[in-house]
């Protein structure tokens, strides 16, 4: 399976998820600039965490309007699966791909430590081989992360069942202490109505080796990597790159 | 034409900034001071012919970038109308 992992001027995890998909799960993977119009034969994309254009303006404002975003749309449009972690997940919010916006922690802090999510959702592209109800230990490092959508969104996001991980403490208990950033309905992650885009805050890809203190993040890297075979019965990733280049056009 | 944006967060939106900065006001001795709300200003020099459509750009630009219709609202003035 081929990831191509974007890179804004900015992007500071873009390495991490090379390594994670590449070395530690043995996959194909890309460095994809963002100012290139396509996403080549990529079966996943990643937008990694980092500063996107200096996070001017708003975090991922900037980043919303490079050229690889339209590739990223009309890819995450026919079904291909994306991820957006921490910065990512700013960078699908601005864009649109995903529901909601980002204010600063509660409290103003920059959170740089281990929390715990809950996956609340097992039928998304990146949680297919997660347990419902699973607690994951994964580092999270922002100081914008504190989820918010009007209480219309947020009311259409529970029922479709789109909030994919929660914060919770070491027992899987949603609790407000175990909140780090004053996100609403302690949401730590959520997808798209076709569940096949995702976007967390916590750093799946820095969790994929016991050795840099857990190996949790690496299920929703194999969940996308075992879905590849149902999905491609019915998207076909590098038809839509093509699809995107005639459109360029 | 000298037009100003500014953007501020929706009223129904917390704002931890602007609750930070009340606090530090309270401890200056500012105590009449109920409550900030930050924001964020932004100058356009726009070349045009009139004042509506020097307006007009800036909504246009408001709407597609200056602010996050989710959480912002915003005003326009130009040449302080």
């Amino acid at each position: 399976m081929k990831f191509a992992v974007v890179v804004f001027p900015g992007s500071n995890c873009d390495h991490d998820a090379y390594h994670a998909v590449k070395h530690v799960l043995s996959q194909e993977a890309e460095f994809v600039w963002h100012k290139n119009t396509s996403l080549g034969a990529a079966d996943a994309v990643i937008l990694p965490g980092g500063f996107a254009h200096g996070d001017y303006l708003r975090t991922g404002a900037i980043a919303r309007f490079s050229p690889i975003m339209q590739a990223v749309t009309a890819f995450a449009a026919a079904g291909g699966p994306v991820i957006g972690v921490c910065n990512g997940f700013q960078v699908l919010l601005e864009a649109g791909l995903l529901p909601g916006a980002m204010l600063r922690n509660r409290g103003l802090h920059f959170r740089c430590e281990y929390v715990h999510v809950r996956v609340e959702e097992t039928d998304t592209a990146f949680t297919s081989s997660c347990r419902l109800g699973q607690v994951l230990r994964m580092p999270i490092a922002h100081g914008e992360g504190n989820y918010y959508a009007e209480p219309d969104v947020l009311e259409r996001l529970e029922r479709n069942r789109q909030i994919v991980f929660r914060y919770v403490n070491a027992a899987g208990e949603e609790t407000d202490e175990s909140n780090p950033n004053g996100s609403i309905h302690n949401i730590a992650g959520i997808t798209n109505e076709a569940r096949n885009v995702v976007g967390l805050m916590p750093h799946p890809e820095r969790a994929c080796e016991l050795a840099l203190g857990s190996a949790d993040g690496r299920g929703l890297f194999e969940s996308v990597i075992n879905g590849l075979g149902d999905r491609s019965a019915r998207t076909v990733p590098s038809s839509v790159a093509a699809a995107v280049g005639v459109l360029e056009q | 034409m000298r037009t100003r944006v500014f953007v501020t967060l929706k009223p129904s939106v917390f704002d931890p900034q602007g609750t930070t900065v009340t606090d530090a006001l309270h401890t200056l001795g500012y105590a009449s001071v109920k409550d900030v709300r930050q924001g964020k200003y932004f100058e356009l020099d726009i070349d045009a012919a009139s004042s509506e459509e020097a307006r007009r750009l800036a909504s246009e630009a408001a709407d597609k970038l200056l602010a996050n219709p989710v959480i912002e609202s915003y005003r326009v003035e130009v040449d302080g109308r």
